[in-house]
């Protein structure tokens, strides 16, 4: 939040996403300080996808800057953007089937350590998910939940500075999503975070702060009672018009 | 116990062995014919280890390897007719192709073109290829001293010289030995190759693609360099075809040709490097045998062979073979850890 007086991590600044005619972005100017855990919410069609998108080089944006850590992202590539130390969590888990989990732990781990520290790291995001049981098996055999898990292993094994999680609760099981809760409570603090999520109750289980979007632009920002409590983004959710939305 | 390191390192030089047996042995035990159909085998094979290269640890499937095949082909051709030496010619041809896929390449990965469209753009691209070089028939299509000859072909390319020696033209069995040679070191190469972080890089892409940008690798560029040291390798193999025939016509250019390269491959076993090699050995043996009988047409029969192999052995040749020796060895010593050369 703008408020905080930690120093902003990533910012963008008139950030703009078209297609065509369409502005699914438009001019969001939005900040994360260090430490932070933000949830970015909206209806669908609210931009919040195509934001994400921009953030992690699967698009490039019309106009606009994003900042982190001072350093120009917009229009890089996702590999370049990983490698300024953001770790990217997608909808659809994307892991390596034909390995063992604690493999495809180790395998991201290994990229910037070196390999007793990377199997460390490895027992440690094991430990830290509460997937030790999982670590033998082949991931292309696991439920969709426990490839989430195993995917957010990976992510964080790379020690990103910078978290992003596109829908990281989907398909989880209740028991899932509670303990992908308490990690992400666990790791705000240490790891900046932004979690793009559609489940509402995930996200009073989580955040502290929430960006709400709507019509491709910030609608809303404040701590997660202030949001839930807001009559207008409760119509937003509703279906209906807000009143005053731009 | 030997760790699965050693055991593949094993593997690579039991095949390696193998294949030095056949270059020393072969000239002294077939008759000429025979040693000419193995050095046709041999070339086939090169082309085949293009495509086993990027398909199986890339993830790259190319639909036009024959573009590559008959590019070098024809790069061969003309330089080698007019330089009046086959070595520059030779390096020209593999220069070319590894230019001409990197050029394409770069369009095709850089513009974030997906597994089907790659597969179209590679198949139309080598049909212009073989359209274009079917349209030089014309005396005015002339470079130098070589006349492309459209439909006709180029006749008269010079024999393989030894390398650096024009005037010594090779015998039959030098040329089998030769090509053999070439055959072993680009196999190793390759496996040097996939064995070190390039190549768990491609075979990461080949896994997951998405996942291997995820984890800061420039999948574009990785796929841009596989891709081109695959063009190279075709057109290594396309200009040991031409000096081999000494002639090339555009059928190297051919659907067929590119068709029969994945059948090796996918015949042999994707995802290792001696199987499409035992593709192109087992399949063109077949094809010469059955050109042999009348009673049926040979490519029905040979169709039909390819159908049993696809629906019965999903894995190729070469794994399903490999895996059966590693299941019986274990049950005969009692053990679980198996062996996989590649």
């Amino acid at each position: 939040m703008t408020t905080s007086a930690a120093p902003a991590l990533l910012t963008t600044a008139d950030l703009t996403m078209r297609f065509g005619g369409v502005v699914a972005v438009d001019q969001v100017n939005f900040t994360l300080t260090s430490g932070e855990l933000r949830c970015l919410i909206g209806p669908n069609g609210a931009g919040k996808s195509t934001f994400f998108k921009c953030l992690t080089g699967q698009l490039k944006p019309t106009a606009g800057t994003i900042q982190f850590n001072d350093q120009e992202l917009s229009g890089q590539t996702t590999h370049a953007i990983v490698r300024k130390g953001i770790g990217i969590k997608t909808q659809v888990p994307n892991l390596f089937d034909g390995l063992p989990a604690r493999e495809n732990i180790a395998l991201s781990a290994r990229q910037n350590h070196s390999q007793q520290q990377s199997e460390e790291i490895t027992d440690e995001m094991l430990e830290l998910i509460s997937i030790a049981g999982l670590a033998h098996r082949e991931v292309g055999n696991l439920a969709h939940g426990e490839r989430q898990l195993v995917e957010l292993a990976m992510v964080l094994a790379g020690k990103p500075q910078l978290v992003l999680l596109d829908e990281p609760a989907a398909g989880m099981t209740a028991e899932e999503r509670g303990r992908l809760a308490a990690v992400l409570r666990d790791l705000a603090g240490r790891t900046s975070l932004i979690v793009v999520e559609h489940d509402m109750q995930f996200i009073r289980e989580i955040a502290t702060e929430i960006t709400v979007f709507h019509r491709g632009r910030v609608f809303l920002e404040g701590d997660v009672a202030e949001i839930m409590a807001h009559s207008e983004v409760q119509e937003i959710y509703l279906g209906k018009e807000a009143n005053g939305a731009a | 116990m030997l760790s699965n390191i050693s055991k593949d390192w094993l593997g690579v030089g039991f095949v390696t062995a193998i294949g030095l047996a056949v270059l020393i042995f072969v000239p002294m035990l077939f008759d000429l014919f025979e040693v000419l159909q193995m050095t046709k085998y041999v070339v086939l094979s090169l082309f085949a280890l293009s495509l086993a290269y990027i398909w199986g640890f890339g993830g790259i499937l190319s639909f036009g390897q024959a573009g590559f095949f008959g590019l070098g082909g024809y790069t061969f051709a003309v330089s080698a007719i007019n330089m009046g030496q086959t070595t520059i010619p030779f390096l020209m041809a593999i220069a070319m192709c590894a230019l001409f896929a990197a050029a394409l390449g770069y369009f095709m990965f850089y513009g974030r073109l997906n597994d089907v469209y790659l597969g179209v753009v590679t198949l139309v691209v080598t049909l212009i290829l073989w359209k274009l070089i079917n349209h030089t028939a014309g005396p005015e299509f002339i470079i130098g001293k070589a006349r492309l000859g459209g439909f006709n072909g180029v006749p008269s390319i010079p024999i393989m010289t030894l390398p650096w020696q024009p005037d010594m033209e090779m015998e039959p069995s030098q040329m089998f030995q030769y090509f053999m040679a070439i055959l072993i070191i680009v196999y190793l190469l390759l496996h040097f190759l996939i064995k070190s972080k390039f190549g768990r890089v491609a075979i990461s892409i080949r896994e997951n693609e998405i996942r291997t940008s995820l984890l800061g690798y420039d999948v574009r560029l990785y796929k841009l360099w596989i891709f081109t040291i695959g063009g190279a390798i075709g057109g290594a193999a396309g200009a040991m075809w031409a000096t081999y025939q000494t002639f090339i016509d555009p059928n190297a250019f051919s659907l067929e040709v590119s068709a029969k390269c994945l059948i090796w491959v996918m015949a042999g076993g994707v995802g290792t490097l001696f199987g499409p090699i035992v593709g192109v050995i087992a399949l063109e043996y077949l094809s010469l045998k059955l050109g042999e009988t009348s009673f049926l047409n040979n490519l029905i029969i040979l169709g039909t062979i390819l159908m049993f192999l696809v629906l019965l052995l999903p894995k190729g040749l070469f794994p399903t073979f490999r895996d059966l020796v590693i299941k019986l060895w274990q049950r005969a010593r009692g053990g679980t850890s198996g062996e996989r050369p590649s």
